[in-house]
């Protein structure tokens, strides 16, 4: 067997040491990057007109999207009601019925299959069945469309944080003829962190989401009286301001990068914090 | 007779609501068969959506290059081509680039440095898209066309791949744009799982005198490469259908060219760009038929993850 000099392999482990380190920095470095050229570009655009005005006509200063972000908090509310309900059953059900079932086999495939739908997908899907039969864009299309992403996420993460609750909890219940779904109610309870992080982690998810609402909720530069009706929001907001030509709509397009990544970002390190008190 | 009705009656005195864990149970499995329901409605709307398009073009449209509303010609190409071309842009960047940034987190860095970053990055995971597709446009589409592209086509202009004149978008532009956005996602989830190599292994691997280098090649990658190969495809997955951070910069332009630097089109970028305008119906089912090419490629994408989780928790006694 043939061996190297150790001088030779210390010397090929310091550069290899060398080399991960510089790329790793140069990929994290262009991550941050991003991160603080939107902080840079957003923050003049949000003045206080931005959070209480209405958008202003193109090419002339002022005004704000404060529709839009009313119209994304809507939607984003309504999908959550929808969407974590239906999904934290199906995930009861996969944890706590149909663990080797062949019903759970399908219906875990399916909740993967959903979860790695491409959310432009889920918008098509939507409006074949919501927009073209109603003949018109609607608030309630933009919020299905958005519980329809959320769904597979938190009937995933139920099921995995139920799982992580010991068996006995439930027995110990069962035991004393607490009847299955009240056993349940404190596997929940057990659970609590993790299913919180999970929804959040849902919520983050879907505020950002442009795909979907392009040809469901659409957008409108009006304030969002109803859902049946188109329903103003901050990321179609920023798609069609950021492919104008208008230097204002522009700006205001980065505020509500800004805003959206901030808010995404809250949600996300929320998320975490709860997921600290589940490890405790 | 009369000990039998007592009998039937006794539970009832015990459980006063019999019908509580039926109705519970029912209810669950209500909202676990609506998924089953969601991905058969999905696959069944698509293709019926379709219908004009696949009756008109048949299975010529994968292969055409026509798009052309005006005739009412149109051909899926271009799209799945650009749709390729810039995954496999992304996931040739990204890949390496993960794989360098999860070993220099789980083996390099000391944890006062590891833990802060590793968070970090699973934070930028959740970054929407449209964030990394406004950067792209406002910021790295004149980066492109001032450094990248006139130093690419001078110093390899004489490939076809490197000619045109320097737009800054296009799907050179998109595919690493793309790789951006993927890569702390590929990178947490490889992280996971090289954290998840038992430290005894390693330990012997130091324990024979094999150097931090020696010890990442030989013993980390190897046990975890299964795992890794699950995360670029869950990557992979994520590059195929994504909408916002392509859109933006890849130009929208369903001519088939040989050049990166061309303005191209992928489907998720096709239908974002032109679903809403669109008013023929034969226009509109060949953007659904679009649709539908995507759902597949992702469908079995989503099929080929799945084997091959099963395949790795089959043979989780032998290692990860």
């Amino acid at each position: 067997m043939r061996r190297r000099p150790a001088r030779g392999r210390k010397l090929a482990d310091l550069a290899v040491r060398a080399a991960a380190s510089l790329a790793a920095l140069l990929g994290i470095s262009a991550l941050v990057l991003i991160l603080f050229e939107v902080a840079r570009r957003g923050l003049p655009a949000l003045d206080p007109a931005f959070f209480t005005a209405l958008p202003g006509p193109p090419g002339v200063a002022g005004g704000g999207l404060a529709n839009a972000i009313l119209g994304t908090l809507a939607l984003t509310f309504a999908a959550t009601l929808v969407g974590v309900p239906l999904g934290m059953l199906a995930g009861v059900y996969l944890s706590e019925f149909g663990r080797d079932t062949r019903l759970g086999a399908a219906v875990r495939f399916c909740v993967n299959v959903l979860m790695g739908l491409p959310s432009i997908i889920v918008g098509l899907f939507v409006w074949t069945v919501l927009v073209v039969p109603f003949r018109g864009f609607s608030g309630h299309a933009g919020a299905v469309a958005l519980a329809l992403i959320m769904l597979p996420v938190v009937a995933r993460t139920t099921e995995d944080m139920l799982s992580l609750v010991p068996h006995a909890l439930r027995e110990g219940a069962l035991a004393v003829g607490t009847p299955r779904w009240r056993a349940t109610l404190i596997a929940f309870r057990a659970a609590r962190g993790g299913l919180i992080t999970g929804v959040l982690l849902a919520v983050a998810r879907v505020s950002g989401e442009t795909a979907p609402l392009l040809f469901t909720a659409l957008n409108s530069p009006f304030w969002p009286r109803s859902m049946s009706e188109p329903v103003s929001n901050l990321t179609v907001t920023i798609f069609q301001y950021a492919m104008s030509p208008y230097a204002d709509w522009q700006a205001k397009a980065w505020g509500a990068s800004l805003l959206i990544m901030a808010a995404v970002l809250t949600t996300s390190l929320l998320a975490r914090t709860f997921a600290r008190e589940r490890v405790r | 007779m009369t000990t039998r009705h007592a009998h039937a009656a006794e539970p009832d005195r015990r459980r006063p609501r019999p019908w509580g864990d039926p109705l519970f149970r029912g209810l669950t499995a209500a909202a676990a068969v609506l998924f089953l329901a969601l991905a058969a409605a999905i696959l069944l709307e698509l293709v019926n959506g379709s219908t004009l398009s696949l009756a008109k073009f048949g299975p010529s449209f994968l292969w055409s290059s026509a798009w052309n509303p005006v005739t009412g010609d149109f051909g899926a190409l271009s799209s799945i081509a650009g749709t390729l071309i810039t995954t496999a842009i992304a996931m040739a960047l990204a890949v390496p680039m993960s794989l360098v940034i999860a070993l220099f987190l789980v083996e390099l860095a000391p944890p006062a440095v590891s833990k802060p970053v590793g968070a970090a990055i699973e934070l930028l995971a959740a970054v929407p898209s449209i964030i990394y597709g406004m950067w792209g446009l406002f910021v790295f589409v004149p980066f492109m066309s001032d450094h990248v592209q006139p130093f690419l086509s001078a110093h390899l202009g004489f490939l076809p791949l490197f000619k045109g004149p320097p737009m800054g978008i296009g799907l050179l532009t998109a595919g690493i744009i793309l790789a951006l956005m993927i890569l702390p996602f590929i990178t947490s989830v490889m992280r996971d799982v090289l954290r998840m190599v038992p430290p005894v292994v390693k330990e012997a691997g130091y324990g024979m005198g094999s150097t931090v280098w020696e010890v990442a090649r030989k013993v980390t990658v190897r046990y975890g490469v299964r795992g890794m190969v699950g995360a670029c495809l869950l990557g992979l997955g994520r590059a195929v259908g994504e909408t916002m951070a392509v859109t933006f910069v890849i130009g929208n332009n369903h001519r088939v060219g040989t050049s990166l630097f061309d303005a191209g089109n992928s489907i998720a970028s096709a239908l974002a760009n032109e679903f809403a305008e669109a008013a023929d119906p034969l226009y509109l089912s060949a953007l659904v038929e679009l649709g539908l090419v995507l759902f597949l490629m992702t469908f079995a994408i989503q099929g080929l993850t799945h084997v091959w989780i099963r395949h790795l928790e089959r043979s989780a006694g032998r290692g990860l």
